[in-house]
């Protein structure tokens, strides 16, 4: 279980991210976090395995404070949470395997895997998630060759060697044409009933929200809208969240 | 007041144009220009004589045939008038109008029936042989030549003198001059020079220009307690390591006397390396291990790296003896073993500094980690109380080093000046930052080592290689050698510098996902900055190898071996000629590696 007491997080310059946002996520939940572009919602995700240091809060994961971790435990703990992210992050100049397998670093060897040296058992969990993903024949391929959704299925498959608990995912079909969207929208979607993965991830249209999250939370702000079962998200809840102006698309 | 304001921004414009003009004023009179000089008659002609010569290079010679054509010629005239002069028409002859005249007369010399385009000086021959160049000739097409010229000033003498015109003709074919020989030897000479600068430079510019990287290190934040312990973790282990390569490479020296042995050694060693490393380096680990194992692993690694260094010393003698062989037995390729030896002993050199790093390297980050835990898990005031003991303690060593240094430098042997004040002030100074910083902060020790790196290459840069070979000349001698190691060390700091500029333009994107994988900070940079590195840092290497050809070809004027050696002889000489030819070399060489480079760098990049 994930529990986000207070978190707050001030940019320098004071400039304020997140302010103490408090829930709860259960293991196995689709968690669909939304709210307008700088609401806060990366923010949130990457205070979630640190990538962000967070300003003041707690983040209570399997009973152990995120925020408190040491360098060295932080390692450990983000192994076991894989991350999707909008531009997909893959390294473009290395072959798609080896973006893959950059999953498993939390993992090897250090000193064998600044060699490229990976156990034959990773390089087939690799190829195994590659094939989840159905993209086999792309893995020697060098990763900007692909397009932009066989990227997000190699993101995919780098945070799923990882063998993880949770995933968070940033936006992951932010950059995709809405088929795409639903086809990569579907991959978490077996990843999270399938294997029981936790899944909190940020979607900008609501009509994706509807159909794949358990639940979802609102950001604006940095302030905690709403946190509920996304059909509870009527038309008042919507301009609430994305203000007056806003009009309702999908 | 829109209009005061244009009024202040004319005044403003007015002033910035006065003070261009003042600048520029002041700039003409520190630099000396003076037009006046380009035009005078006199540094005009110099000018034109060695335009001319550059004009002319020496590159082909041919065997030359000389032919003396003389003439009888009275200076001054006899009393009995005009004497009659016989010539025989039959082969070249020359015929001076008049054919007598006093000292500094004109007279006009004709040359007939000479091989045509042949040149040659007219030599004024008095009776005691000497000869007085008074011109040089140079033949039509008919082989015909006229040439007005002042008779040098003599004592007068009654008997004939001799005029002479010596006609220089090519025979066989053309090749090259001995000198042009000598300067395609210097050309590759200075190639070579720039191509081992360069490879030194780069090899070190690329580990230096990741700590001169401002994204990488500015991630780098520890708490004091761990920066205070990690500074005395690397000065000991620095200390250790030297001194532990030390005696490891007096053992092996003391085995190296037979070539078995040392077989049997690196042999033996290499399995229970591979061993070790194959019990102490899982190659997965989903849980932590235990304390007591993870210790051994850890000596286990030691025992190791001792043997690493074991291995290192013996490879270098094995390259020494194979080295010598193949110099004994190649023959012309002798230099292949001169190679493998050089190599060897570039092995054995660096085997002290590898073990200090390592050795420090590795106590400094076990000491640091030690810091972060202490830090971690000890209440503030316990933790401010042990930053003040640590910090006070790293504050007098690294003091008391600065004054060890200073004390070889200038040989102050006072031991109260160089040690007891400077260990006082630093444990002094160190106890004070322990009071100051709130105990558990983490400090920016990355923008730290990123500003003191940054610092140390701009100094580094800013100063010529042709400065530092003065100083690598007073160390290996006047050379080549001396001409790499001086722009390697120049080229190491710019490259670092090129470096680290690409490494802070990479793309955040691949570097965060691949942090968020729990990869360590070296995985980090292996899998998510080198990929993106590859191409600029090659395309930067052959940039820079270009600019050390084109350096190489001067850093001889210091005494760095390479065509400028030559070059910078030629002109003291004033055989512009040849220096002409040199200047040919390193155009033609320059243009060469400027096309190369840049075919490859679309090849590669």
């Amino acid at each position: 279980m994930l529990e986000v007491k207070n978190l707050t997080k001030i940019y320098p310059g004071d400039v304020l991210a997140l302010d103490k946002v408090s829930f709860k996520v259960e293991p196995g939940e689709f968690l669909a976090c939304i709210g307008l572009s700088g609401s806060g919602k990366s923010t949130l995700l990457r205070c979630i395995n640190r990538l962000v240091e967070p300003t003041a809060g707690e983040i209570v994961w399997n009973g152990v404070d995120i925020t408190r971790a040491s360098q060295d435990e932080m390692l450990r703990i983000r192994r076991k949470m894989g991350m999707v992210f909008q531009h997909f992050n893959l390294v473009s100049r290395s072959k798609v395997l080896t973006n893959v397998l950059a999953g498993r670093l939390g993992y090897v060897n250090p000193f064998m895997s600044v060699f490229n040296r990976f156990p034959k058992k990773d390089i087939d969990l690799a190829m195994q998630q590659l094939e989840r993903v159905g993209i086999t024949d792309q893995a020697y391929k060098r990763a900007d060759e692909l397009s932009g959704g066989q990227q997000q299925r190699v993101g995919i498959a780098r945070a799923m060697v990882q063998e993880p608990e949770m995933i968070l995912a940033d936006e992951p079909v932010a950059s995709l044409d809405p088929v795409l969207a639903h086809t990569i929208m579907q991959y978490l979607e077996q990843i999270n009933k399938e294997d029981g993965v936790m899944i909190l991830c940020s979607l900008h249209f609501l009509d994706l929200v509807h159909r794949y999250a358990d639940r979802a939370i609102a950001l604006n702000e940095g302030l905690l809208m709403f946190d509920g079962p996304p059909g509870e998200i009527d038309d008042e809840k919507f301009k609430e969240i994305y203000g007056k102006e806003a009009e309702r698309i999908g | 007041m829109k209009k005061e304001r244009s009024l202040l921004r004319s005044i403003g414009i007015a002033v910035a144009i006065i003070v261009v003009l003042v600048v520029y004023a002041f700039a003409f009179s520190v630099t000396d220009v003076n037009f006046e000089t380009t035009r005078s008659e006199e540094r005009l002609t110099q000018l034109t004589r060695i335009l001319r010569a550059l004009a002319h290079p020496d590159i082909i010679e041919y065997d030359k045939e000389e032919m003396d054509v003389e003439v009888p010629f009275y200076m001054p005239c006899p009393e009995d008038g005009e004497p009659e002069i016989e010539v025989d028409k039959s082969g070249p002859y020359i015929v001076v109008d008049p054919p007598c005249a006093g000292p500094k007369e004109f007279v006009t010399i004709n040359g007939f029936n000479f091989i045509p385009e042949t040149r040659g000086p007219l030599n004024f021959i008095p009776p005691s042989g000497a000869k007085l160049q008074i011109g040089n000739f140079e033949t039509n097409s008919d082989g015909e030549f006229e040439i007005k010229t002042e008779l040098p000033n003599r004592q007068p003498v009654e008997e004939a003198q001799i005029i002479r015109a010596t006609a220089r003709m090519n025979v066989g074919s053309p090749r090259l001059s001995p000198l042009a020989w000598s300067t395609i030897d210097k050309i590759l000479e200075t190639v070579f020079l720039a191509l081992l600068a360069t490879t030194f430079g780069t090899l070190l510019a690329i580990f230096i220009s990741f700590l001169a990287a401002r994204n990488l290190m500015e991630e780098v934040k520890s708490p004091l307690t761990s920066v205070a312990l990690s500074v005395l973790g690397w000065t000991v282990g620095i200390g250790l390591g030297i001194q532990v390569a030390r005696w490891i490479g007096g053992f092996s020296e003391s085995l190296s006397e037979d070539i078995i042995v040392i077989l049997v050694g690196i042999l033996i060693s290499s399995l229970v390396i591979w061993l070790i490393v194959r019990w102490a380096v899982p190659a997965e680990e989903i849980k932590q291990p235990k304390l007591s194992v993870r210790i051994a692993r850890l000596l286990a690694l030691a025992v190791a790296a001792g043997l690493v260094l074991f291995v290192f010393n013996f490879i270098a003698y094995l390259g020494f003896y194979i080295g010598d062989y193949l110099e004994d037995n190649l023959g012309p390729f002798g230099f292949l073993g001169n190679f493998v030896f050089q190599l060897s002993d570039i092995f054995r050199m660096i085997t002290p500094a590898l073990a200090a790093m390592a050795v420090g390297g590795v106590l400094g980050s076990f000491s640091g980690r030690i810091g972060q835990l202490v830090s971690d898990s000890w209440s503030p005031n316990a933790v401010k109380f042990i930053n003040v003991i640590v910090s006070g303690i790293a504050g007098a060593t690294v003091f008391a080093l600065v004054g060890a240094g200073i004390d070889w430098l200038y040989q102050i042997g006072d031991l109260t000046r160089t040690f007891y004040i400077p260990a006082g002030v630093g444990a002094l100074l160190g106890m004070a930052l322990a009071l100051w910083v709130t105990p558990k902060r983490a400090l920016p020790i990355g923008s730290v080592i990123y500003t003191i790196t940054r610092t140390l290459l701009n100094a580094t840069r800013s100063i010529e290689p042709l400065i530092y070979v003065i100083i690598f000349v007073v160390w290996v001698g006047i050379g080549p050698f001396a001409g790499a190691l001086a722009l390697g060390l120049h080229t190491t700091a710019a490259l670092a510098k090129l470096y680290s500029e690409q490494v802070e333009s990479i793309l955040p994107g691949p570097l965060e996902a691949v942090q968020a994988t729990g990869a360590n900070r070296i995985q980090t940079i292996v899998y998510a900055v080198v990929p993106q590195i590859v191409t600029p840092y090659i395309s930067f290497t052959m940039y820079r190898w270009d600019i050390n050809v084109r350096m190489s070809t001067i850093i001889g004027f210091a005494g760095g071996g390479g065509i400028g050696f030559l070059l910078q002889q030629n002109i003291r000489l004033l055989d512009y000629r040849a220096a002409s030819t040199q200047m040919i070399a390193i155009a033609i060489v320059v243009a060469t590696m400027d096309y190369t480079s840049s075919i490859l760098r679309k090849r590669f990049v």
